[in-house]
C-alpha cells in the first residue's frame, strides 16, 4: 500500500485517482500506523510553506515519517510537498522544513518584467542527472507547473530543470528521497508515468 | 520554455454537454467524461466545464459527471457557472477542480475573489470576464453576456487580479461566434494592464487564428474555444503541429 499523507492542506481527490488509473493501492491516510505499514509514502502539498509546515508538525506525522525515510522507505514529495523535504524556505519568512535534502526553497527569480509569478503552464523537463523516475518518459516532455518558489541545492541532487527566466529545479532526488516541482498527477500521460516509475521502486 | 496552452470548454447543462458535438469514434457524443477524455488523449492542455444548469438537481448531477472525470483525466480542469460563494468552491474542488472561474459572482460581490485566494491561493481562481464594445468603451457584461454592468473592463480585470485572480479568460461577446479571430486589441489591452495568465476567448474560426493571436500578443498563454473543436473544424492535434511549425513554443503527446 501507498500512502498519501493527509495533513490537512489541499485536496488529493486527483493524486489518489491518478495511483488508482495505474492500477496501485493507495491510501490517503493521516494515521501513524499506515505510515509504518505503507510500502512508500508521497507527501503532497499546496499553499504556503509555513502553514504546511506547522500543519505537518502538529499532525504528529513529521516524526515516523522521518523515521520510516531514514530507514529506507521510498518517499515522493510533490509541489509543496517537494519543498517540504529540504531544510528550509524563505517563503513569507523563513520556516523549517524536513531537512532530508540539503538546500533551501527561494523565490523565482523575475528576471525581465514580463515573466509571471506563479509559473503556471506545461515546461519542459530537462534532464541534468539520471533518475529512476524518468524510466517511461523522454527528455524535454511536458509536465504542469504551478508554483512561485524553487529548491535551491547542489547539483547532485536535481534530475531535471525546468527553463523559466532561468533554470528551476523541476525533480530531486537523493537515495531514497523523490520530488517533482510539479504535478505528476495534473501532467497527463507523462505524469502517470512518473508514479508509475515511482511505485515500481 | 513555458508553453501556450490550448483548452476546449464544455458547456454542460444537467450533466450533459450541450452545443451538440459531432465526432466519430464518440460511443457518447454528449457525455462530459468521455468527451474530457477524447479531448486529453488528443493533446488539450486543460479543461474548462461551464455549469450551465439552473436548477439544484442539475448542480448535483454537474459535481457527479466532475468527480468522474477528474477520476479519469490526468490534465488541470477548470470549473465555471453559477459560482457564488466560498461554498461554491469548496464544493467543485472537492470533486476535483483545480481551478474556479467567477463572473457575475465577481461582479455581485469582488470581495469573493480575495476571500477564495485566501482559503484556496490565487493559483486557483480564474477570473472570467465577459466584454463588449459600448459607445468605444470595453464594458463588462454579466449574466452570460446578457447585462451590461456599465463597469470599464480594463479596470476591473486590473482591480480583481489586485483582489487575488492568478488568471484571466478575456471572452470578446464582440468577436465570439464570429469565427473571424480573437480580439486583438482588447486583449493586448489586457495584457498590458495585468501580468498573470491571460487565456484568450472568442473569435476562434481557423488554426491561422491561433497562430497569429500568439505571434502578435506574446503575453497572451492560452486560447479557449468551444465548437471548432467540438465538431472537429479545429483539431487540437493539427492546431499544436502547425503552431510548432510557426515557432510557438507547445506541448506535444510525442516529441
Amino acid at each position: 500500500m501507498i500512502a498519501i499523507i493527509d495533513y490537512g492542506v489541499g485536496n488529493l481527490f486527483s493524486l489518489e485517482s491518478s495511483f488508482n488509473a495505474i492500477g496501485y493501492d493507495v491510501k490517503v491516510t493521516s494515521s501513524v500506523e499506515d505510515i509504518v505499514n505503507a510500502d512508500k509514502i508521497i507527501l503532497p502539498g499546496v499553499g504556503a510553506f509555513g502553514d504546511a509546515a506547522r500543519k505537518l508538525r502538529a499532525s504528529g506525522l513529521a516524526e515516523p515519517l522521518l523515521n520510516e525515510v531514514k530507514h529506507g522507505k521510498n518517499i515522493l514529495g510533490i509541489c509543496l510537498g517537494m519543498q517540504l523535504l529540504f531544510d528550509k524556505s524563505f517563503e513569507y519568512g523563513e520556516h523549517e522544513g524536513l531537512g532530508l535534502i540539503p538546500g533551501e526553497i527561494v523565490p523565482i527569480e523575475k528576471v525581465n518584467q514580463d515573466l509571471k509569478i506563479p509559473q503556471i503552464g506545461w515546461n519542459a523537463l530537462i534532464f541534468k542527472n539520471q533518475s529512476k523516475l524518468f524510466k517511461y518518459i523522454n527528455n524535454l516532455d511536458c509536465v504542469y507547473f504551478v508554483h512561485s518558489y524553487y529548491a535551491k541545492c547542489t547539483d547532485k541532487y536535481i534530475t531535471a530543470v525546468t527553463e523559466y527566466g532561468s533554470e528551476l529545479t523541476a525533480s530531486v532526488e537523493h537515495e531514497n528521497i523523490f520530488g517533482c516541482q510539479f504535478h505528476p498527477e495534473k501532467s497527463g500521460a507523462v505524469g502517470l508515468n512518473i508514479l508509475r516509475a515511482f511505485c515500481e521502486l | 520554455m513555458i508553453t501556450k496552452r490550448i483548452i476546449p470548454c464544455l458547456d454542460v447543462k444537467d450533466g450533459r454537454v450541450v452545443k451538440g458535438v459531432n465526432f466519430k469514434g464518440l460511443s457518447d457524443v454528449s457525455s462530459p467524461v468521455e468527451l474530457a477524455k477524447f479531448y486529453s488523449d488528443n493533446g488539450a492542455d486543460e479543461l474548462v466545464f461551464y455549469d450551465i444548469t439552473a436548477s439544484s438537481d442539475g448542480r448535483k448531477l454537474f459535481t457527479d459527471i466532475l468527480r468522474e472525470t477528474a477520476r479519469n483525466v490526468f490534465i488541470p480542469l477548470t470549473v465555471g457557472g453559477g459560482i457564488s460563494s466560498v461554498k461554491d468552491f469548496e464544493r467543485v474542488l472537492n470533486c476535483g477542480a483545480d481551478k474556479v472561474s467567477v463572473n457575475t459572482g465577481a461582479i455581485a460581490n469582488p470581495n469573493l475573489i480575495a476571500e477564495a485566494a485566501n482559503l484556496y491561493g490565487d493559483q486557483c481562481v480564474v477570473l472570467s470576464v465577459d466584454i463588449k464594445r459600448v459607445n468605444n468603451n470595453f464594458h463588462v457584461f454579466a449574466r452570460g453576456g446578457r447585462d451590461d454592468t456599465g463597469i470599464e473592463a480594463i479596470g476591473w480585470v486590473k482591480k480583481c487580479v489586485d483582489l487575488g485572480a492568478g488568471e484571466v479568460v478575456v471572452n470578446s461577446i464582440d468577436t465570439d461566434g464570429v469565427k473571424r479571430g480573437f480580439d486583438l486589441e482588447l486583449l493586448a489591452k489586457i495584457c498590458d494592464a495585468v501580468n498573470v495568465p491571460v487565456i484568450a476567448s472568442g473569435g476562434a474560426g481557423c488554426i491561422e487564428d491561433f497562430i497569429k493571436l500568439f505571434k502578435t500578443l506574446p503575453k497572451v498563454d492560452a486560447g479557449l474555444a468551444a465548437s471548432i473543436f467540438h465538431f472537429g473544424e479545429v483539431k487540437i492535434s493539427d492546431l499544436k503541429l502547425k503552431m510548432r511549425g510557426a515557432d510557438i513554443p507547445v506541448r506535444l503527446l510525442i516529441n
